[in-house]
C-alpha cells in the first residue's frame, strides 16, 4: 500500500507542493462548469449582454449629434462608442464571473477543488478561460454588428478582433480573479467595481478620446492597459481601410496588441500567485 | 504499513491565539476515529491542516507516510474530504457534480461513467442522477457529498461535522454508510463532531479542549474512566448544598451547568440518602450509568455546550 504512495512521491519529485504544471482535464472541467452555470442562469445571460447594448443605444442616440471627437469630421458617437461597448461587454462578463467566484468561495465548492490534486495554476486557468469564452462569445455578437454601424470591417479585421477580445477578456477575467480571491463578500466587491473596474473602462478611451481630456487624465489614460486594448479594437475595425483622424492619433496597432498581450500575461501570473497564497 | 494519519507536535497560531497546541495523534489504517470537542476547541483548525488547506505554524502531519506540507499532491490523491459547508454545485445535476469531481482527479471516459454509476447506486441516488442538487433534501445532498468524496477511491475519508444539519433519521443513515465503507473497502475514517451519539459509534475518540488533545481512548474506556455512576442534583443554592453533601457523605459534588454532579459507585443508594438528608433543598435527583457526555465532563470539567460558549467569547 505504501508502495503506491512512495511511487507517487518519487514521480513528482521534491517540489510537489508548488504543484507541478497544468492538469488539462481539471482545466477543462472547471471551464465547462463556468459555461454550464452561465447558460442555466438566465439573468446572467441577459445582464452581461443587454446592459452594454442598452448603454450603447441610449448614449449613442443621445450623444450622437452633440459629440464631435477632436479632429473628427463626420463619425458620430454611435460609431465612436462602438469599440468601447465591446470592451464593456468583456468587462461586465468578467465582473459577473468574479461575483460568482466570491460566492463559490463563500459556499464550499472551491474548498472541494482546492483539496483535489490539482495545481493552483490549473484552477486559475480553468476559471479564467471559462470567463473568457463567455466574454468573447458575447463580444463576437457585437462585432458582427460593426458593418451595420458603417465600419469597413474586413475578414482579417474580424479575426484580429477575435484574438484581441480573447486577450482583453482573459486579462480582465484574471484581474477579476485576483480581486475575487482576496474578497470575502460580494459587498466589498461593489466598492472595487465602482472605484477600480468602471473607472478603468471609462478612462480607456472607450467613452471619450484622450485628446479632449485634461493633462493629468491623459496621463492616467496612457498608463491604463485597457486603453491599448480599446485602441487596438478601434484600429481593427478599420483594418485595411484608411482610418479617420481621431483613430490616427491612437497608439500604433501592433504596440497596442503587444501591450494587451502583456496585460493578459501579467494578470494571469498575478491570479496564479494570489490563488497559490490563498488558503481557500 | 504506514499509519493512516500521524500528527507530531502540531501547533497552529492565529496571531497570539494558539488554536492547536502541541498535538500528537496516530490513527491506524482501517480505524474510525472521532475528534470530539466544542466549537473553538481547535478541531476545525486541525481539520484544515489535515485536509492541506492550512499550513501549520509548527509540527508535521503525515497521511499514509506522505507529508501534508511537502507532498501535498500525494496526500490529496489519497484522501477524500467532506466539508461542513456543501462542496457540490447546487446548479449542476447530481451526475454532473460527480463527473466534474472525477475529472479533477483525472478519471475519464468509461472508467468515470462506471464509477459514477457505482457511487450513485451505493448512496441510493441512481434515480435522482439527472436532478439538480438544489432540488434535493439536506440528507440527500449530504449523500452526494459522500459519493463525490469517494469517487476517486480514497483510502482515508476526512469528514468535518458530517451530521450537522441532518435530522436524526438522515444522521443514522449517513453513519450506516460510513460503517459499511470501512467494512467493505477498509477505508480509514477521521471525523470531527460535537455529537456524543456520533462519537459513540467510532472505534476511538479523541477529546479536544482548548487546542489540546486531552484524552484518546475507546468510547467504552472513556465511559469507564468515570468512577461508577453519575448522580445529578438540582437545587436552588448549589454551593451551599455542595458543601453540605461533602461534609455529610464525603463525596465531591461539582457544580456543572446549573446542577451538582456526583460520580460514585452504587449511586442509586446515594439518591435515597440525599433526598432523606436534605428534603427541603433538593429539587430533583437523577441517576444514570455514565455516558460519553459524562466522560467528557469528567475529563474536561465542563459540559460540551457550555465550553463552546466560553471558547467563542
Amino acid at each position: 500500500m505504501s508502495e503506491a504512495g512512495s511511487g507517487d512521491v518519487a514521480l513528482h519529485g521534491v517540489s510537489v507542493r508548488a504543484a507541478s504544471g497544468i492538469q488539462w482535464s481539471a482545466v477543462a472541467t472547471l471551464w465547462w462548469r463556468e459555461i454550464i452555470r452561465f447558460v442555466r442562469q438566465r439573468s446572467r445571460v441577459t445582464g452581461a449582454f443587454a446592459q452594454p447594448l442598452v448603454f450603447w443605444l441610449l448614449l449613442g442616440a443621445g450623444l450622437n449629434d452633440s459629440f464631435r471627437a477632436p479632429g473628427a469630421a463626420e463619425s458620430g458617437y454611435v460609431a465612436y462608442f462602438f469599440p468601447g461597448v465591446i470592451a464593456m461587454v468583456l468587462l461586465f462578463t468578467a465582473i459577473f464571473a468574479t461575483i460568482a467566484i466570491v460566492e463559490d468561495r463563500q459556499g464550499g465548492f472551491l474548498q472541494g477543488v482546492l483539496v483535489a490534486p490539482v495545481s493552483r495554476m490549473s484552477i486559475v486557468l480553468g476559471q479564467s478561460l471559462g470567463c473568457t469564452t463567455l466574454a468573447v462569445g458575447q463580444g463576437l455578437l457585437f462585432l458582427l454588428l460593426a458593418p451595420l454601424v458603417g465600419f469597413p470591417l474586413s475578414v482579417a479585421g474580424a479575426l484580429l478582433g477575435f484574438v484581441l477580445m480573447t486577450l482583453i477578456g482573459f486579462a480582465l477575467a484574471n484581474l477579476g480573479l485576483v480581486i475575487a480571491w482576496r474578497m470575502d463578500s460580494t459587498q466589498g466587491f461593489h466598492a472595487i467595481m465602482n472605484l477600480l473596474l468602471l473607472p478603468m473602462w471609462i478612462l480607456s478611451g472607450a467613452f471619450f478620446p484622450a485628446g479632449g481630456a485634461t493633462s493629468w487624465l491623459r496621463l492616467v489614460m496612457a498608463v491604463n492597459p485597457l486603453t491599448y486594448g480599446v485602441a487596438a479594437l478601434r484600429r481593427t475595425l478599420y483594418l485595411g481601410s484608411p482610418v479617420p483622424p481621431e483613430v490616427a492619433v491612437l497608439p500604433d496597432l501592433w504596440v497596442s496588441v503587444g501591450v494587451t498581450a502583456l496585460f493578459a500575461a501579467v494578470m494571469f501570473a498575478a491570479a496564479s500567485m494570489t490563488v497559490r497564497r490563498s488558503v481557500g | 504499513m504506514a499509519a493512516a494519519v500521524e500528527v507530531e507536535h502540531l501547533t497552529h497560531r492565529f496571531g497570539d491565539r494558539v488554536a492547536v497546541d502541541d498535538l500528537s495523534l496516530t490513527v491506524a489504517s482501517g480505524e474510525i476515529f472521532a475528534l470530539l470537542g466544542p466549537n473553538g476547541s481547535g478541531k476545525t483548525t486541525m481539520f484544515r491542516v489535515l485536509s492541506t488547506l492550512l499550513e501549520p505554524s509548527g509540527g508535521r502531519v503525515r497521511i499514509f507516510g506522505a507529508d501534508t506540507a511537502s507532498e501535498a499532491e500525494a496526500v490529496r490523491r489519497s484522501f477524500g474530504v467532506v466539508f461542513q459547508r456543501p462542496s457540490v454545485d447546487p446548479k449542476l445535476t447530481v451526475l454532473e457534480n460527480l463527473r466534474h469531481h472525477g475529472r479533477l482527479y483525472r478519471v475519464s471516459g468509461a472508467e468515470l461513467s462506471s464509477r459514477c454509476d457505482e457511487m450513485l447506486g451505493r448512496v441510493g441516488l441512481t434515480d435522482r442522477a439527472g436532478d439538480s442538487v438544489e432540488t434535493l433534501s439536506g440528507g440527500l445532498q449530504r449523500r452526494v457529498e459522500l459519493a463525490k468524496a469517494l469517487l476517486h477511491r480514497p483510502r482515508l475519508l476526512l469528514l468535518d461535522e458530517p451530521s450537522t444539519g441532518l435530522d436524526p433519521g438522515a444522521r443514522r443513515e449517513f453513519n450506516r454508510h460510513l460503517a459499511d465503507l470501512r467494512e467493505r473497502d477498509g477505508v480509514t475514517i477521521l471525523l470531527t463532531t460535537h455529537y456524543m451519539e456520533e462519537a459513540e459509534r467510532c472505534d476511538r475518540v479523541g477529546i479536544m479542549d482548548s487546542g489540546k488533545l486531552v484524552r484518546v481512548d475507546t468510547p467504552a474506556a472513556l465511559k469507564a474512566s468515570v468512577g461508577g455512576d453519575v448522580v445529578v442534583v438540582q437545587a436552588l443554592d448549589l454551593s451551599d448544598l455542595g458543601n453540605r453533601i461533602r461534609d455529610r457523605f464525603g463525596v465531591e459534588a461539582a457544580p456543572v451547568d446549573g446542577a451538582l454532579r456526583i460520580e460514585r459507585e452504587r449511586g442509586h443508594e446515594l439518591v435515597q440518602q440525599l433526598v432523606d438528608a436534605f428534603p427541603d433543598d433538593v429539587q430533583s435527583v437523577t441517576f444514570g450509568k455514565p455516558t460519553l457526555e459524562d466522560a467528557f465532563i469528567h475529563i474536561t470539567g465542563r459540559r460540551l455546550w457550555e465550553g463552546g460558549e466560553e471558547e467563542a467569547a
